[in-house]
């Protein structure tokens, strides 16, 4: 065999520059979004150190406010966000066996203006102030509240940044959610009818729409915002009359579909990979498609559900805490058919899988005190407490990233065409399984007593001190857990053992094609007959068609 | 509320104690929501406990059909044949549609049925009255009823219903004494309210709860009660204006000719302020900077070289002072009983 031809760096990287590949799209999308987990995780863990004891001074506190500033809008915004829309690009045309997205120049727009965002939502640091200033991050919470956020209260430029940066990445996703819609009810191969895609299609479905009902409305009120700010306009500005509730509404109008929408990608995950490793058919797949459009309806009408401390009405507040409670039901459905897919099947626990099932053994856990916290009473005690980041950490980290670490063991190999390393994968997953439940666990208590969110520091003597120390020791495990991913990331990507086109026995659409896949997907567009194409060819003594 | 909870008290008591055991010791301020002092808080803490059973048998459901099928059906590597596929049950699926259904419906009942009975928007009969106001970064308690203006620490009688109207005079904070109710959030341009009963003497201890800029953590809040006579006494002083000084002092002097009087009133000596703390009576209070440092003429002066070395970004600007006037003005700070 002859070597390969040279190709020089700069070409290569000209490639990539110019690239209208939905798939090399994914692979940016999902490296930017492993980037800024890094430096978000990092973050987070200054915090920890910083809390670890009582009266610390190791961050002053304009530093702590703009890290977990930084620390929430990154993970939402620059971590969540392009590794769920990287994944949904990568393989939704795979899956539907379309041969690229729909508009893949505008593919290609949305990535480079999510990452031009980023960057600027960073430079902030240096340009916040100006270059001699100090402190130049956003400092106002991931969420800004007014009127904390107008020019009285927080001078300099840090929360235009926070402003432009991600309406530019949001116009971004804005347009990947476009894209995503008219591909999934476009482009879908012969015999691929709505109810015969793989759930993944659905769930990106809903999740895109959600993007496209909840963005725009934040996009709308960061312009008001950017008028108040420097036009002197009042949208938000209580000192001239205005009412700062206006922003709460809007924002979380926006915010809590934002939630879904970085949780219905995990649920995805989690759905193809649950029963390709259980060996058997997902349970109730008509249910779990009826449970998704639920969710993505109900979840535009719970709101304020953020806001039970406000003072709003009786009336308004048993309305929130009944669509609180409602949205439960269907996500509810999910785990148990997910559980019903497992029970009876022959479980093979390779990484993907534990991550899967620690996805759903700590998203009851979250979901349970989601329930709790939408008791408006209970609320009033435990909103704006470690209770709750303890609560949405379950969700986001015990939920979503361990999803997302499913899909990124299970996917790896068709990207790539090697396989990550098992070992390292399996003491990865133990380690960040046991680091997340003594650093979030404890938050629970530390809430219960009486420890206020976003505080720089806290005093001796409340009973916090054990708790914090637990949480503190926790993030040193993880670190050490994604120190081991980012190993096994590069270890595997030289030195993995070689995957074939589908290493796991799998039943969707892009385990038939190529590792990596061809720049054209598939050779010969598909024809399916059921929602598990390659099953049917694996078994055609017993079609999955006969009975869907 | 009224609801029999059987077992479960005793299942919260065993965990409060174990959270208890487990931090060494009972702490010194505690902010638990499981020991309440007030209806309110008590209202909330006996709903915790119902919800904690019904969501404790979810739990405890669901992640054991999770943990039986992780240990029951894990593949053994000696399958030969795939298992059956089984694609879904419809009288299966129902059960767990209609079984949560009814779950959150009870859930629902029980939550509006509680939010009703603590909504308070008129301050009942025999209520004291106080108007507290957020500021960047500490809590400003006026007795408008018995004229009187403080900060830092409010105080009630036992026993006693107090009804809040809480406003903000800058960004949002929030008014949360866990032991005595749930928090309510002090927005500008919005009158909210709150209120709670006092049932012990003690002094229960707060803070905001919504972040509203660089010291939030250091905008703590006391809350005292005393029996009615000890406040009477209290009311009595506080109603005075600041005790004359004796002799001239130069201290005295030295407060009125510097910025000191731009933001801080005292009753009887100026009134030009309004924008900080009112130090008629600094010397009643137990503490400075909004509970962050004792009050002793120690932290008084730490305070006045540099307030940033007690509260680091705090809107009391470094006055640049000698130490002279450092002394001479802890001297007449002093004099305000």
């Amino acid at each position: 065999m002859t070597t390969a031809p040279y190709i020089p760096l700069s070409s290569k990287l000209h490639e990539w520059v110019t690239t209208v590949d939905h798939k090399k799209l994914g692979v940016m999308y999902i490296l930017s979004g492993l980037f800024f987990l890094f430096i978000a995780g990092s973050e987070a863990l200054m915090m920890r150190w910083q809390l670890a004891v009582p009266n610390n001074d190791f961050l002053p506190p304009e530093t702590f406010n703009a890290f977990f500033t930084m620390h929430g809008t990154t993970m939402i915004f620059l971590v969540g966000m392009p590794i769920l829309l990287g994944s949904a690009n990568y393989f939704i045309p795979l899956m539907i066996g379309a041969r690229d997205m729909a508009f893949p120049r505008l593919n290609a727009f949305g990535f480079w203006l999510f990452l031009f965002g980023a960057l600027l939502l960073y430079f902030s640091f240096l340009g916040g102030q100006g270059l001699s200033g100090e402190e130049g991050a956003p400092n106002v919470g991931w969420f800004a509240y007014a009127p904390l956020t107008t020019t009285t209260f927080s001078p300099g430029s840090s929360t235009d940044y926070w402003i432009i940066s991600l309406f530019v990445a949001g116009m971004g996703s804005i347009m990947t959610a476009i894209n995503l819609v008219s591909t999934i009810l476009t482009m879908r191969c012969e015999g691929m009818t709505l109810m015969k895609m793989p759930l993944f299609a659905w769930m990106l479905l809903v999740d895109a729409l959600l993007i496209l009902i909840a963005l725009p409305t934040l996009a709308a009120i960061q312009i008001m915002l950017l008028l108040d700010r420097q036009f002197g306009a009042h949208f938000f500005d209580a000192q001239a009359g205005a009412d700062p509730l206006i922003w709460q509404h809007l924002f979380w109008f926006f915010g809590h579909p934002e939630v879904y929408i970085l949780i219905l990608p995990a649920f995805a995950f989690v759905s193809e990979v649950t029963p390709v490793f259980s060996r058997k058919v997902l349970f109730g797949y008509s249910l779990m498609v009826a449970a998704t459009i639920s969710i993505g309806f109900i979840a535009l009408g719970v709101w304020a559900h953020h806001m039970f401390a406000t003072g709003l009405s009786p009336a308004v507040l048993s309305y929130f805490a009944g669509a609180t409670f409602i949205i439960g039901v269907p996500t509810g459905m999910k785990i148990f058919n997910w559980i019903a897919t497992m029970w009876g099947g022959h479980i093979r626990f390779a990484t993907p899988m534990l991550f899967a099932t620690g996805f759903i053994a700590m998203f009851v856990i979250g979901g349970l005190t989601g329930i709790m916290l939408a008791v408006v009473p209970m609320d009033w005690q435990l909103s704006d407490t470690y209770f709750v980041v303890g609560h949405f950490h379950f969700v986001l980290f015990g939920g979503l990233l361990f999803a997302i670490f499913a899909g990124f063991f299970y996917w790896f190999p068709k990207v790539t065409g090697k396989m990550l390393n098992e070992t390292m994968g399996k003491w990865q997953f133990w380690l960040l399984f046991v680091g997340f439940l003594v650093t979030f666990g404890p938050m629970h208590m530390s809430g219960f007593e009486g420890m206020p969110r976003r505080i720089y520091t806290y005093f001796p003597g409340r009973g916090l001190e054990l708790w914090n120390m637990l949480s503190s020791i926790g993030a040193a495990i993880q670190f050490f857990g994604f120190l081991l991913f980012s190993i096994n990331l590069i270890w595997s990507l030289r030195n993995g053992k070689p995957a074939g086109d589908d290493p796991w026995d799998a039943w969707t659409l892009e385990w038939s094609t190529t590792s990596p896949p061809p720049p054209w997907n598939y050779a010969e567009t598909p024809t399916v007959r059921s929602r598990r194409p390659l099953w049917d060819l694996k078994h055609p003594e017993d079609p999955d068609w006969e009975y869907e | 509320m009224c609801v029999n909870l059987g077992i479960l008290p005793h299942i919260i008591e065993v965990y409060i104690a174990t959270v208890n055991i487990a931090t060494v010791a009972v702490p010194t301020e505690n902010l638990s929501i499981f020991d309440p002092v007030s209806p309110v808080s008590t209202t909330i803490r006996d709903l915790f406990m119902l919800v904690f059973g019904v969501i404790g048998i979810i739990f405890v459901v669901t992640e054991g059909a999770l943990v039986w099928s992780i240990f029951r059906y894990r593949s053994k590597g000696d399958e030969t044949s795939e298992p059956p596929q089984i694609y879904g049950s419809n009288p299966i699926e129902l059960a767990w549609t209609v079984i949560p259904v009814i779950i959150v419906f009870i859930l629902f009942l029980v939550t509006t049925r509680t939010i009703y009975s603590l909504d308070l928007q008129e301050p009942p009969e025999g209520a004291l009255r106080v108007k507290v106001t957020g500021h960047q970064w500490w809590w400003e308690f006026q007795y408008e009823d018995l004229d009187i203006t403080t900060a830092g620490e409010l105080h009630v009688p036992k026993g006693v219903p107090v009804f809040i109207e809480l406003r903000s005079f800058d960004v949002i904070h929030s008014f949360w004494v866990p032991r005595l109710s749930g928090k309510t959030d002090a927005i500008p341009n919005r009158e909210n309210h709150l209120w709670f009963q006092a049932d012990e003497i003690g002094t229960w201890y707060g803070q905001c709860a919504e972040f509203c800029g660089t010291q939030h953590a250091k905008m703590l809040i006391r809350v005292i009660s005393e029996e009615k006579s000890d406040f009477d006494l209290w009311v009595a002083n506080q109603q005075l204006d600041a005790a004359e000084v004796p002799t001239p002092l130069h201290g005295k002097e030295m407060f009125l000719s510097l910025a000191c009087i731009n933001c801080h009133n005292i009753d009887g000596v100026i009134l030009q302020g309004g924008f900080a703390p009112n130090l008629t009576h600094l010397m009643s209070r137990d503490t400075i900077a909004s509970g962050a440092a004792e009050n002793t003429p120690e932290n008084l002066k730490k305070w006045l070289r540099n307030p940033d070395s007690i509260k680091d970004g705090c809107l009391m600007p470094n006055m640049m002072l000698s130490e002279d006037q450092i002394d001479s003005l802890v001297e007449y700070l002093t004099t305000l009983k």
